[in-house]
């Protein structure tokens, strides 16, 4: 055993001692304090000599006392099984339950590989990593409390579940009632910790034994990294991670070889069936979702659109192909006669029209011409949950995939080549100029539409996106958050095409994801010295803004916009949705929805925090000039925050 | 559908012949109050949620027809919540807009033309 050298009482018992010697040892000088002050206001009084007692306790050394000490506590070993798992960093927001890992982290693991992020919400923790992930593709590791702590993480988890990100969950817990102390951090652990989050990670585990952790550990990241990928949960106990390594496991103690499962690819029948069906196709689309899970996924969808000469609709959920390109955008899905939905988590959406509140859900209609085939490739196929969801209306489709897409590209692309005669080659090429033109009107219609309102006040988020690019189109940037909420601006005007220009989405519309989640991104992005571009929204801001003191405090540089159109936005609308069916108070809907008096001053927040910060600018021409001076400080290794008062959407 | 197109048609008619002048300076009150800039923007210019309107195509009677029974994805807004006359206002005040300049004499958005 690795404790100290004397260890001659039972545990319970050498704990009393060394708490009643301790309490000594601090309690006996603050009496004599006391004494002394109340001398001096009572100088008529004689003062009491002490008796032979105290005397002989002021004057002797105390009685020897054990303490309890270790050179190994498991959590070293927990920390060396971390570090093969090939981590970053680490989130967290400090709590008792983990504190044992939290030193081995940053003594025993010289914090780094992985460095501690310091976290103001276990919220943010879990954002850090979705964003983070889909800049650097590859997991963050969290660490949290296993009850308040995760109570704290779950609506983001949520997120990264519904966006396919896979993060990397420790829980801190005692499982054992018997080893808990008096203090309040272990009166309230839980008999099983990931059962909260259960219904949105893909796998948990609750390992008893230090090699039992080791096996979790390892199992766990393959798990999550294998598509669909998603966050898993790993419990690691404080009395393992407390208690010293027992001195029979020191030689013992394995770490397993960690090997990723190759991607899911599609059945090889299916995929000519599906070849098949679109080079025959007169007017095939392609519908992309989570489709580019790296960078050679752009590549993959850019051969196969070329190949069919097929236009590329992006749902915005992950960069999947470039927007300058000629493809991108340039058809419909009513117009097409074969529809390939790659990673679209919902299909449905995709060929029905959307249902006006004011109209019963089931009155949608099929968009899709009569006769015209559906096809998908969906890794969600393999994977689901009941209880908490993450799927709408049932999808009819013609061609089901149940694999990943980016996987089954290759083959994909193969067959439809072998298919391709010198009769279809004809038929497909004539095809690109048309569809090249499209893109082009589309792109000159999006640039006309932003001149409109280009010199109101609150300022157009057109306008927005039209100064940030003429700030960053000469830099290596990022950008770190999603665009729903802007109209779609930055796509519609901006050129991407780097795996890294874009991030997608929350996932599960889980508001509160957008700062956490740039401020991981633009980490992944930091060592690469690129230019991190967050649109953050007010409302998302407030739910946890220390995520601003984290970016300050690990000097992450990233440029954020405030998007300040104060008000819980979509809500807003929805409200007034509301009222006009009920045909009442539709100028009552800001009730409970905006976010103004008080105005919030996020620059002011910012500048509290430690960021840099300008604003509220409601001039549009005084926009350009502020992102500029921002980036400079961006450049230097900061964060910077403009607070722009914007329009809605 | 359509008899309420109708109804809507002829009840806005009668409206517009016996009501009061538009006034463009009620319809940006009523823009404001009623919510519109929530979806078509503060200055008309549309968004993700609402097509432009600003310097709008419709006239006063099919901007009325419009929001009794929208096609696409608003809510309609029956009479009992915005009346003809007080459409017939914002009507006015959407004409009063300011209208786009050309994007080619904006040089921000005149650069994104040259690819």
């Amino acid at each position: 055993m690795a404790r100290s050298k004397k260890i001659s009482v039972d545990r319970r018992g050498f704990l009393k001692g060394a708490a009643a010697g301790a309490a000594a040892l601090v309690a006996r000088p603050e009496a004599a304090k006391a004494q002394d002050a109340a001398e001096v206001h009572r100088p008529a009084t004689p003062t009491p000599l002490p008796g032979a007692k105290q005397t002989a306790s002021e004057t002797t050394p105390p009685p020897h006392v054990d303490v309890w000490t270790t050179d190994r506590p498991g959590s070293d070993f927990m920390v060396d099984v971390i570090k093969t798992l090939g981590f970053e960093y680490v989130a967290a927001n400090p709590g008792s339950a983990f504190r044992g890992i939290h030193e081995s982290l940053i003594n025993y693991g010289g914090n780094k590989a992985p460095e501690l992020l310091t976290c103001c919400h276990e919220e943010s923790s879990i954002a850090m990593a979705h964003g983070y992930y889909k800049i650097e593709g590859k997991p963050m590791m969290v660490m949290a409390h296993g009850t308040v702590g995760l109570q704290h993480a779950s609506m983001a988890i949520y997120n990264a579940y519904a966006d396919r990100v896979p993060v990397y969950l420790l829980l801190g817990n005692i499982q054992d009632g018997a080893w808990r102390r008096s203090d309040v951090e272990w009166a309230h652990s839980v008999q099983d910790a990931a059962s909260m989050v259960r219904d949105y990670t893909k796998w948990d585990d609750s390992p008893v034994s230090l090699g039992g952790f080791a096996e979790s550990a390892v199992r766990a990241y393959k798990i999550a990294m294998t598509p669909p990928m998603e966050p898993i949960v790993i419990v690691a106990d404080a009395v393992l991670q407390e208690e010293p390594i027992p001195e029979a496991d020191r030689g013992r103690l394995q770490i397993p070889k960690l090997t990723l499962a190759s991607p899911p690819a599609g059945d090889y029948g299916a995929i000519k069936e599906a070849a098949k069906m679109l080079v025959a196709a007169e007017n095939p689309v392609i519908v992309a979702g989570r489709v580019a899970r790296t960078p050679e996924g752009i590549n993959l969808l850019v051969q196969l659109a070329e190949t069919l000469q097929a236009p590329v609709i992006d749902r915005n959920l992950r960069m999947n192909f470039p927007t300058a390109h000629p493809l991108y955008g340039a058809g419909t899905v009513g117009g097409a006669d074969v529809v390939l939905g790659l990673e679209v988590p919902d299909m449905w959406q995709v060929t029905h029209t959307q249902t006006p509140v004011n109209k019963m859900g089931m009155e949608s209609k099929r968009v899709t011409k009569p006769g015209a085939k559906v096809i998908t490739i969906f890794a969600g196929d393999l994977f689901g949950k009941s209880n908490y969801q993450d799927f709408g209306r049932y999808d009819e489709v013609d061609l089901a995939i149940a694999a990943d897409a980016q996987a089954t590209l290759p083959m994909l692309i193969d067959e439809c080549r072998k298919l391709i005669t010198a009769d279809r080659k004809a038929v497909i090429q004539a095809r690109a100029a048309k569809l090249a033109e499209v893109s082009r009107r589309n792109r000159e219609r999006d640039i006309e539409q932003a001149a409109w309102g280009w010199d109101a006040s609150p300022v157009t988020t057109a306008r927005m996106a039209a100064e940030l690019w003429n700030q960053i189109k000469t830099e290596d940037w990022s950008l770190v958050s999603d665009v729903t909420f802007v109209s779609w601006w930055p796509r519609r005007l901006w050129d991407f095409d780097k795996p890294y220009h874009f991030i997608g989405g929350h996932g599960a519309y889980g508001v509160g994801y957008g700062a956490p989640a740039a401020v991981g991104a633009a980490l992944a992005n930091k060592k690469h010295g690129r230019i991190s571009v967050n649109i953050q929204c007010d409302g998302d801001l407030n739910y946890a803004p220390g995520v601003l003191w984290t970016a300050a405090h690990h000097r992450i540089p990233m440029l954020n916009i405030m998007h300040n159109n104060r008000a819980y936005h979509q809500e807003l609308m929805y409200v007034e949705d509301m009222a006009a069916r009920a045909r009442r108070g539709v100028d009552r809907a800001g009730i409970g929805t905006a976010i103004t008096d008080p105005n919030i001053d996020y620059a002011m927040m910012a500048k509290a925090y430690g960021m840099f910060s300008e604003g509220p600018i409601e001039n549009p021409n005084d926009l350009g000039p502020a992102i500029k001076r921002a980036i400079e400080v961006v450049k230097k290794g900061e964060p910077a925050m403009i607070d722009v008062v914007t329009q809605p959407r | 559908m359509k008899p309420l197109v109708f109804a809507a048609a002829f009840s806005a008619a009668t409206l517009l012949a016996q009501g009061a002048a538009p006034d463009a300076a009620n319809g940006k009150k009523l823009f404001l109050r009623d919510g519109c800039y929530e979806c078509h923007g503060y200055a008309g210019q549309g968004g993700r949620d609402g097509a432009r309107i600003a310097v709008i195509g419709l006239n006063a009677q099919g901007l009325i027809h419009y929001v009794r029974a929208p096609a696409g994805a608003m809510p309609a807004y029956t009479d009992k919540v915005i009346t003809d006359q007080e459409l017939t206002d914002i009507h006015a005040y959407l004409q009063t807009m300011a209208k786009a300049k050309p994007a080619k004499d904006i040089p921000l958005l005149n650069d994104l033309y040259k690819k």
